[in-house]
């Protein structure tokens, strides 16, 4: 598995930058779903497991579960709406994030 | 070892054959031609195993030699004046991301007007670029920079790319017998390239990226710390290779008659064989002539100009480019140097050999003189004054 | 047999960045990554991917990865592929991703230089059909009527009055191994052809139609609906030039409507009917010149 991985709460010390601009591959360290205003919501008996919304996800923020169906990665899911739009048998609809103070 | 009757260009492009790099990709601008074409010889009959590009811009040439760096493979290129100046983007690329590149550079003259003949206004240009500089005055040591060249780079400490100046035609397209080493010499003076600064598929890397304003600087700094290396890795590397070849060369600069000299001339490249035979006919008349020549300009050898000039009456610097609005960038940097350390000998500016314009021991015997007469200011050789001019 | 939803890789080697929700061009490297594999060497110039992806410390590609000079995707590129035959390592998937700009403008002639020389890697163009990173300016890829911010519609001028570029064709004349046009809105036909790209050798060219919400003034969630409709009303054809000749690989028997594909994007507000009727016969000639030269899939 080449995706990349979140490093929480790591801070950058000047000690540790690299000596040239190459670091490892794939090392996130911040999260971008704190910006999504509308989050997808299943409704888990009308989904077939067709995975068209993984497919159709710009972030890759939607994952096949183990019962068949999909989960959304709440870290990294910006609420575009293209899964529940792709969705042909109104499995997702898109819901109104509630408000951050 | 075999004695070879060559240009300064089929010498260089000997070293760089011994060097082994894997990938080569050149543009052609006259006066570099005549050594990729001897290196695309080589390639074709075999004596040299190497990825040839066919590019088709500078740009694209120095930005090839980048991707085969980031692949982990030994990259060189070639260019000139027109092309330097196309490629300008790249050299900082290359710098920025410590990709230990070689690159020969025959100085020549930059439009407009255009010119095809010799002086430094390119490679001085970019000077700045985060590059090693070394100007060759031999097709000899065009050779042997050729290797040096990869070593010094190469040095995890140093990790800087590293252009090699040739005087264009009149050190590329002149002959003089050179010695060509064995490979097996090279290959004991110049291992393989070796760098965790590149791709990798078993621990994936990610390169070249952005850095804010929180981690700017201190990638800048170490780029800094980096080319301040060579300032030891220079002779360091100059020793080993006397072992190997039995070749000395004095580090980052030669000195010409400077025990008890009191003026002293400051060259860089071939103009350095014509100062030398008039400091020594000058010395032959009583006249303390002595000449600095700076084999390396970036990084800047202070401590060593410091040295040289400390107790000199005055010095000018030969300089074959112009700082428009100012004075040169050789100079500026001379003086910048001496003004650190406290020095107060004056080193003024004469803008001589412009666009190939001869420079000869009359002219040199006649900035001597000056030197001699306090004459200071800024100046181009050859353009006489009007009397009545303030 | 090509992937689909469910048999496509599940890697994410492009993920955590920073584009915009509903961001095409984000989606088509993310799927194009999933297929190439984790052989792949990605070269992005500066533009929007390599914007959204190369921040120290969030470093979003999972897969060896670079940022080229703007105009120097092709020829890193070609530098790479070089650097790995020499070492004798030939088991790599070099590609390179470039905007509309870095494709067309800037990185033109390093794109020529590697066609013509063959070079072993796979140039992908996600076309958001402006320069999309620096705030939406005209490239030579911007559509005719299209509002930019360098060329505003007004009183005076109702947009860009340049024509579309044809860089598929401009790849197809130099007699390159592959090239396609592919689009985000017809996901299964780009799949198809990025597998296809990545089993071939010598340079091959994907030219995707990836549109930008923000850019196109659509909402987030249209995206692929957008770039379905340039498709079905003809505005964009999808064919592959392979051995010589073109592929026609859909030839709609009726055209979907200009004026609703248009209309539905802010950045074509201020066109008229005239101009939607000039759009609609310069589409026409094409389609002309495509049915009679372009032989037909299958």
């Amino acid at each position: 598995m080449s995706k990349p991985r979140l490093h929480e709460g790591f801070s950058l010390k000047p000690e540790a930058i690299p000596f040239a601009p190459v670091y490892e591959a794939g090392f996130l360290t911040r999260k971008n779903g704190v910006w999504r205003s509308e989050r997808p919501a299943l409704v888990p008996e009308r989904c077939n497991g067709c995975l068209l919304c993984a497919l159709c996800c710009p972030d890759g923020a939607v994952k096949a579960t183990a019962d068949g169906k999909v989960e959304f990665d709440e870290d990294f899911c910006k609420g575009c709406g293209l899964c529940a739009r792709a969705c042909r048998r109104g499995a997702l609809t898109m819901e109104k994030e509630p408000c951050h103070g | 070892m075999a004695k070879r009757f060559l240009s300064g260009n089929e010498a260089f492009a000997e070293g760089v054959r011994l060097a082994r790099p894997q990938v080569i990709s050149a543009y052609p601008i006259t006066p570099q031609t005549t050594c990729v074409e001897a290196l695309a010889s080589m390639v074709e009959s075999g004596a040299l195993e190497a990825e040839y590009l066919h590019v088709e811009s500078e740009h694209s040439a120095l930005s090839a030699a980048i991707g085969a760096s980031m692949a982990g493979a030994r990259a060189f290129t070639a260019t000139s004046s027109q092309g330097l100046l196309y490629m300008a983007e790249c050299l900082v690329y290359a710098s920025g991301g410590l990709y230990p590149i070689v690159m020969m550079n025959a100085c020549r003259s930059t439009a407009l007007p255009w010119n095809i003949y010799c002086d430094q206004r390119d490679s001085l240009l970019l000077a700045d670029s985060g590059w090693i500089q070394a100007y060759a005055a031999s097709a000899q040591e065009a050779l042997d920079l050729a290797l040096m060249s990869f070593a010094i780079a190469e040095s995890p400490e140093v990790a800087t790319p590293f252009m090699v100046c040739l005087d264009g035609f009149t050190l590329t397209h002149t002959y003089e017998s050179v010695e060509v080493p064995e490979s097996a010499q090279a290959d004991a003076f110049l291992p393989p390239y070796k760098t965790e600064n590149r791709f990798d598929f078993e621990n994936p890397k990610n390169l070249a990226f952005s850095a804010g304003p929180e981690t700017n600087y201190l990638f800048k700094h170490q780029e800094q710390q980096g080319m301040l290396n060579a300032l030891k890795a220079v002779p360091q590397t100059e020793a080993r290779f006397a072992q190997i070849f039995g070749r000395a060369y004095p580090g980052l600069t030669e000195g010409y008659l400077l025990e008890g000299a009191e003026y002293v001339l400051i060259t860089l490249g071939t103009v350095t064989g014509i100062a030398q035979k008039t400091a020594s006919d000058l010395r032959a008349e009583g006249f303390a002539a002595g000449v600095l020549r700076l084999r390396y300009f970036r990084p800047f050898p202070s401590q060593e100009i410091a040295k040289a000039l400390r107790q000199v009456k005055a010095a000018a610097v030969i300089e074959r480019d112009v700082s428009f609005g100012a004075t040169g960038a050789v100079h500026q940097s001379v003086c910048a140097a001496l003004q650190q350390q406290g020095i107060t000998t004056r080193v003024s500016c004469v803008i001589a050999g412009l666009g190939g314009a001869d420079i000869s021991e009359d002219d040199l015997r006649g900035v001597f003189a000056d030197l001699a007469a306090g004459r200071h200011e800024t100046r181009f050789a050859g353009i006489r004054e009007r009397r009545d001019e303030r | 047999m090509s992937v689909n939803p469910k048999t496509i890789s599940s890697d994410e080697p492009f993920f955590g960045h920073k584009a915009c929700p509903g961001c095409g061009g984000a989606l088509a490297v993310r799927l194009i990554l999933k297929i190439l594999g984790e052989r792949a060497v990605a070269v992005l110039p500066a533009g929007c991917m390599s914007a959204v992806g190369f921040n120290f410390p969030q470093l979003c590609f999972g897969c060896n990865a670079a940022i080229s000079t703007f105009a120097g995707t092709a020829s890193m590129l070609a530098g790479i592929a070089a650097g790995f035959r020499a070492q004798g390592i030939t088991d790599f998937k070099a590609v390179g991703f470039a905007g509309d700009g870095g494709t067309a403008d800037i990185g033109i002639q390093a794109l020529s230089g590697a066609i013509d020389r063959n070079d072993d890697i796979l140039y992908v163009c996600y076309d958001n059909e402006a320069y999309m990173n620096t705030g939406v300016q005209k490239s030579s890829l911007t559509p005719y009527g299209a509002a930019t911010t360098t060329t505003p519609a007004g009183k005076r001028l109702r947009g860009n009055l340049s024509e579309k570029k044809n860089m598929f064709e401009i790849v197809a004349a130099h007699g390159i191994g592959y090239a396609a046009t592919a689009s985000v809105g017809y996901l299964p036909d780009l799949l198809k052809k990025a597998e296809k790209a990545a089993s071939i050798k010598g340079t091959r060219y994907l030219h995707v139609i990836a549109p930008c919400p923000s850019g196109w003034g659509i909402k987030t969630d249209e995206t692929l609906d957008a770039a379905k409709e340039m498709v079905d009303c003809g505005l964009w054809y999808l064919a592959e030039y392979e051995h010589g000749a073109f592929t026609l690989n859909r030839d709609p028997k009726a055209f979907g409507s200009v004026r609703d594909y248009l209309k539905r994007q802010k950045r074509f507000a201020a066109l008229t009917d005239e101009d939607i009727e000039f759009i609609t016969k310069t589409r026409d000639a094409k389609w002309k010149f495509i049915r009679e030269n372009f032989r037909r899939a299958g």
